[in-house]
C-alpha cells in the first residue's frame, strides 16, 4: 500500500511540487489536498491579467478537476485545516481528521493589512486571490467609480493598472520617494510613473495614509497625513505580505519569519516538509514564483528519497501591466566597490543600467527596452566575466560593436506640437514645415517662422531641429555644452524644460539623455536652478545639489570657516541690532567684524558647527540671513533719501526696503545686487548695479545692466516711471524675466547683452500683459522661497547635520 | 584594526557627507547616490577642503574651495592624494577602520 500524504494548500508551489512527484513515480504515495479557497490550483500571476479583462479565470486554471481526478488527489477544497496533531501524525480539518505519513504545508502568504483607522471597513481589500479580482472587476461595471490603491509596488500597480483598464478612476498612495522601490531605481521609477500617468492613473508618492474615512460602515474616502482627501468606493491595500506561519507555528516547527526549512525542504519535524511563501529558507522568505518552482522541484525528489538540494538564486521581475516594460533584477541599491553603465535614449523611453562588481554583472534595471533583459539576468546568474564587452555591453548581445550616441535624439524625441520659441510661440512642426517648404539655415528660419528672432535663446534648438530634419545637408555649429554629461547647452536645456514640462531631476537626466546617472558638479547646481525657478510649486530644492554656500546658508571663507551676515534692509538697523550683532561676535569668538560693500556687518570666521547657534541668537533679536552667500537677492544699497538729505528727490531708503523686503529669498541665476539713489548724485552707486533706481523730480529712472566686478559697465535705462508702485512692478519684472531665461552663472549684464536690451523693455516695460504675468510667477514662487533659512536650519532636526557625525578623540584617548 | 560603528547611513544626506572628529583630524565619510560610503581626510594641506563640504557626484567630490575633483575610492586628484579610511555598511549603520586614525606624528 502506497504511504499517505497530505498537502495543505493547492497552490502553485505545492502544483508544481504534485506535478514532478507524479511524473516520477505516480504510485509512490496516496495523495489528499486541503485547500481554504473553493478550488485548486491557477495562476495566481495572472490574476491581472484577469482583472484588466484580458485573459478569463477558465484560462488561467492549471490543474482542473480532470487533472485531479487522473492522478488520484482526494480534493477537500473549501475546508480549512484547523491544527495539526504531530503525535499521532493526523491533520485536523474542519470537517474532520486524516492521518499522514508524509505532510507538506504550502499555505503560501496572507496580505498584510496596515492597522489604520477604518481598515476594517466594508470596501477595504486586499489584492490576494479570485475574490478580490471580482470585487475590484465589480467596481468597473459602474460608471464614475473610483478607487484607491496604498503601496506602488509590484502588486498594487498591477492592480491599480487592472481597474484603470476597467475605466475605474484610480488613485496610488505610495509612502516612497518612487514607484517600486525595491525593484527599481529612481530612474526607472520615473519612467513608469509617467506611463502610469498616462494611462490616467493619479500617483502619489511620499504619500502618507493617515485614516480610513468611511460611512454607514463603507469605505468613503482615504486621508492623508496632510489632509488631502481620496475620494474612494474601494480602497485596495497591497503593501506586502507575510508568509502564513500560524498552522505550523500553533504544531511547535521551529518558525521565524516563515517556517524554517533545510536544504532539502524538510521542517524541523522530519516528516513535515514545507515550501512555497510560507517558509524561510536560510534567513530568506520569498515572493517571487521562480525559487518556489525549484523548491518544489527539490520536495518532490525529497519525497522519493532522492538527493536534491535547493540553493536560491538570483531572481529577476518583470511587471505585467500593458505597455509597461520594464525589468530588474539582482542587486543595484548598497555595497561597496560597484560601477554604473547607463544607456538612456529618450526618443524610446528607454534606460538601461547595469551595475558591475569585479567586472561581472550584480545588477540590472531596464524600462522600455527589456528584450535584453534574459541575457543580462544570464551574465548575473552565471558571473560571466564581461571585461571584453565593457564598451558595448549595454547595447545588448546583438549590438557587439556599438556605435556613438546621437548626440541629437533629444531633439528628434520631440513632438511635433513641442513649443521650441516661446518668445513667438513656434513648434517644431512649424520649423520643420519652413524647412521642407525650403528654409536651409537659422536665418532663413528666423525670417520666415520669427523662431529665435526675439530673445534668441531657442537658436541651438532650431539648428538641432534643421539639423534632425535636414540631416547630413545642415551642419550644425558647435555650441557649448553644460558639460560633458550632456550635449545640450543651457539655453537648450532650459527651453526644453520649459516647453516639455520636466519637473524632476529624473525627468531632465531622461528625457534629455544625460550620460550620467545623476549628473555632476557643474551641471547639478544649473539644473537644480533651473528646475526651481520654472516650477517652483511642483519641484523640491535638492541641497545637495548646490554648492556648500548656499548648502550651508554661510559664506566658506579659505580655511574652511564660515562668514555670517545678517539682514539689513535697505541699509537700515538700530541699536537693539548692533547690540546683538556685538553679543553674538563675543559669545562665538568672531575675529573679525567687517562693514561691506553692501551696507551690512559681516562676521568672519565663525566655525561651522556654531552656525545654527549664532543664527538662533540673531533670530531672537529679530534678525534673518542676508543671503550674502546666495546666488539669489543680496542687498538693497540706498541713500538717505528726502527724510534727512536736502538733494533728495524721492524716498529713496523707503523704496529700497520695499524692494529688498519684496524680493529677498528669490534665487536667481547669479547674485542679484541693486541700489537706489535718491538723486542723480548717486550715492547709492545705483549705476554699476544689477538692477538700479536714479530718483528724480518727476519720478524713476530704472537702470539695469551695471556690472562693477572683473568687469565695469555703467547700467543702461530701462524706463521712466512716475510712480513708486510702477517702479516696483517693473523691478519684479524684471528680476523674474531674468530668474526665467538666463543661463546659471551669467550675471544680468551678461544676459542682457545676449538677448539685447530691446527684447527686455517689451516684455516687461511696453507690454503690459507679460509685465502682470511676469510679476503673478514671480509673488507664486516667492510663496514658497521668501522665508529664513537660518530660522529653519536653527531648528534641531537640521542642526545636529552641522555638528560632526561622530568625535572619536575621547574614545582613542584611554 | 577595528570597526568603529559612527552613526546610522541616513544621518548622512544622499549624495553628501558628514564630518567625523578624530585624534588624527576630521574624517570626511561620503554618501553616495547608490548609498555607498567612503571616507578620507576632510582636508589635503592648506589649500584643499573641506572635502565633507564639497558636491558629490558619482564616486567622486568637487572640492568647495578649489573645485579640484577628489576620487572618493582612492583619494587622488590632479593636485595630490588623499589618506582614504576603510568604511562599510553593516545593517544601516556605517563602520569606520580605526587602523589610520591615531594622531599624525
Amino acid at each position: 500500500m502506497s504511504k499517505k500524504l497530505v498537502v495543505i494548500g493547492a497552490g502553485m508551489a505545492s502544483g508544481r511540487m504534485l506535478e514532478h512527484l507524479f511524473d516520477a513515480d505516480p504510485a509512490a504515495y496516496d495523495v489528499t489536498l486541503f485547500n481554504a479557497e473553493p478550488r485548486g490550483n491557477y495562476n495566481r500571476l495572472m490574476l491581472s491579467p484577469v482583472l484588466s479583462g484580458e485573459k478569463t479565470y477558465a484560462e488561467i486554471v492549471t490543474h482542473d478537476d480532470d487533472w485531479y481526478a487522473q492522478n488520484d488527489v482526494t480534493c477537500r477544497f473549501g475546508e480549512r485545516v484547523v491544527h495539526i496533531d504531530r503525535d499521532r501524525k493526523v491533520v485536523v480539518g474542519e470537517h474532520g481528521e486524516l492521518p499522514y505519513d508524509k505532510l507538506v504545508l504550502g499555505m503560501g502568504s496572507t496580505p498584510f493589512m496596515i492597522p489604520l483607522p477604518g481598515h476594517d471597513l466594508d470596501g477595504v481589500i486586499p489584492y490576494r486571490d479570485l475574490e478580490d479580482t471580482e470585487r475590484m472587476m465589480g467596481l468597473g461595471a459602474k460608471a464614475g467609480s473610483k478607487a484607491v490603491v496604498i503601496g506602488g509596488g509590484l502588486l498594487g500597480l498591477e492592480a491599480a493598472a487592472g481597474m484603470a483598464a476597467q475605466g475605474v478612476d484610480v488613485t496610488v498612495v505610495h509612502i516612497m520617494g518612487h514607484l517600486m522601490e525595491r525593484q527599481l531605481d529612481p530612474a526607472a521609477g520615473y519612467l513608469l510613473r509617467k506611463a502610469l500617468v498616462d494611462k490616467g492613473i493619479t500617483v502619489m508618492c511620499n504619500a502618507n495614509s493617515k485614516e480610513i474615512l468611511g460611512e454607514d460602515g463603507k469605505v468613503r474616502a482615504l486621508l492623508l497625513d496632510d489632509g488631502t482627501e481620496l475620494p474612494c468606493d474601494l480602497l485596495v491595500m497591497a503593501v506586502g505580505i507575510r508568509p502564513a506561519t500560524a498552522l505550523g507555528e500553533a504544531a511547535g516547527l521551529a518558525t521565524g519569519r516563515g517556517i524554517h526549512v533545510d536544504d532539502q525542504m524538510i521542517t524541523s519535524d522530519a516528516d513535515i516538509l514545507a515550501l512555497g511563501e510560507c517558509v524561510e529558507h536560510k534567513g530568506e522568505v520569498f515572493g517571487l514564483v521562480a525559487p518556489l518552482y525549484d523548491q518544489a522541484k527539490v520536495l518532490a525528489q525529497t519525497l522519493l528519497d532522492q538527493e536534491a538540494t535547493f540553493v536560491n538564486k538570483e531572481v529577476s521581475t518583470k511587471l505585467k501591466v500593458t505597455g509597461c516594460d520594464l525589468f530588474s533584477a539582482g542587486d543595484f541599491a548598497e555595497g561597496d566597490d560597484r560601477e554604473d553603465i547607463v544607456f538612456r535614449d529618450p526618443a524610446r523611453g528607454v534606460y538601461k543600467r547595469l551595475i558591475l562588481k569585479e567586472n561581472r554583472i550584480i545588477g540590472a534595471v531596464m524600462y522600455g527596452d527589456t528584450a535584453d533583459g534574459a541575457w543580462f539576468y544570464g551574465m548575473i546568474k552565471d558571473g560571466t566575466d564581461v571585461s571584453d564587452m565593457r564598451d558595448t555591453l549595454i547595447f545588448g548581445p546583438a549590438y557587439q560593436g556599438g556605435t556613438a550616441l546621437d548626440p541629437m535624439a533629444a531633439v528628434a524625441a520631440l513632438p511635433d506640437d513641442a513649443e521650441i520659441c516661446g518668445c513667438n510661440g513656434v513648434s517644431k512642426g512649424d520649423i520643420v514645415a519652413a524647412i521642407h517648404a525650403g528654409a536651409t539655415s537659422l536665418a532663413e528660419i528666423k525670417a520666415t517662422t520669427k523662431a529665435s528672432a526675439s530673445c534668441g535663446s531657442c537658436a541651438g534648438l532650431v539648428e538641432q531641429v534643421l539639423g534632425v530634419t535636414m540631416g547630413d545637408e545642415f551642419v550644425i555649429p558647435q555650441d557649448e555644452s553644460i558639460c560633458g554629461c550632456c550635449d545640450l547647452s543651457h539655453e537648450d536645456v532650459r527651453r526644453l524644460i520649459k516647453s516639455q514640462e520636466l519637473k524632476s531631476q529624473e525627468a531632465v537626466w531622461q528625457e534629455l539623455g544625460w550620460k550620467t546617472r545623476n549628473g555632476c558638479a557643474t551641471c547639478r547646481p544649473a539644473i537644480n536652478y533651473y528646475l526651481l525657478a520654472d516650477w517652483p510649486v511642483e519641484y523640491q530644492d535638492d541641497p545637495q545639489s548646490r554648492f556648500v554656500n548656499e548648502r550651508k546658508h554661510a559664506n566658506i571663507q579659505k580655511d574652511g570657516t564660515f562668514s555670517v551676515v545678517p539682514r539689513m534692509w535697505g541699509g537700515i538697523t538700530t541699536p537693539d541690532e548692533l547690540r546683538a550683532i556685538a553679543d553674538a561676535a563675543d559669545k562665538y569668538n568672531v575675529p573679525t567684524v567687517k562693514v561691506t560693500g553692501g551696507q551690512r556687518i559681516d562676521l568672519l570666521g565663525v566655525k561651522g558647527e556654531d552656525l545654527p547657534a549664532i543664527w538662533y541668537d540673531l533670530n531672537q533679536a529679530g534678525m534673518v540671513s542676508g543671503h550674502a552667500y546666495s546666488k539669489g537677492l543680496r542687498t538693497v544699497k540706498t541713500c538717505v533719501g528726502s527724510d534727512h538729505c536736502r538733494f533728495g528727490t524721492q524716498d529713496s531708503t523707503g523704496l529700497g526696503i520695499k524692494l529688498e523686503k519684496l524680493l529677498w529669498g528669490s534665487w536667481t541665476p547669479h547674485k542679484l545686487k541693486l541700489g537706489v539713489s535718491g538723486c542723480p548724485r548717486n550715492c547709492a552707486e545705483a549705476t554699476c548695479k544689477d538692477i538700479g533706481v536714479i530718483c528724480i523730480d518727476s519720478g524713476y529712472e530704472i537702470h539695469v545692466a551695471g556690472a562693477a566686478g572683473m568687469e565695469i559697465k555703467g547700467t543702461e535705462v530701462l524706463c521712466r516711471v512716475t510712480t513708486e508702485e510702477e517702479a516696483i512692478e517693473i523691478i519684479t519684472a524684471m528680476s523674474q524675466i531674468y530668474r526665467e531665461n538666463a543661463k546659471y552663472l551669467d550675471r544680468i549684464f551678461k544676459w542682457v547683452d545676449k538677448v539685447g536690451l530691446d527684447w527686455v523693455k517689451e516684455q516687461v516695460v511696453e507690454n503690459l500683459d507679460e509685465r502682470r504675468a511676469l510679476v503673478e510667477r514671480f509673488n507664486l514662487s516667492q510663496s514658497i522661497y521668501r522665508k529664513d533659512p537660518w530660522a529653519e536650519h536653527a531648528k534641531p532636526e537640521k542642526a545636529e547635520t552641522y555638528r560632526p557625525l561622530a568625535d572619536l578623540t575621547l574614545e582613542a584617548a584611554e | 584594526m577595528s570597526w568603529i560603528d559612527i552613526g546610522a547611513i541616513d544621518r548622512i544626506p544622499d549624495r553628501g557627507a558628514r564630518v567625523v572628529r578624530t585624534p588624527r583630524g576630521d574624517i570626511a565619510v561620503f554618501r553616495t547616490g547608490t548609498a555607498e560610503v567612503f571616507a578620507t581626510d576632510d582636508r589635503l594641506g592648506d589649500s584643499y577642503g573641506p572635502l565633507s563640504d564639497g558636491i558629490v557626484s558619482d564616486r567622486s567630490v568637487n572640492c568647495p574651495i578649489t573645485n579640484v575633483i577628489f576620487d572618493l575610492e582612492t583619494g587622488q586628484s590632479s593636485e595630490g592624494s588623499l589618506q582614504t579610511h576603510g568604511c562599510r555598511i553593516e545593517n544601516g549603520r556605517v563602520l569606520l577602520d580605526d587602523s589610520k586614525l591615531t594622531a599624525a606624528a
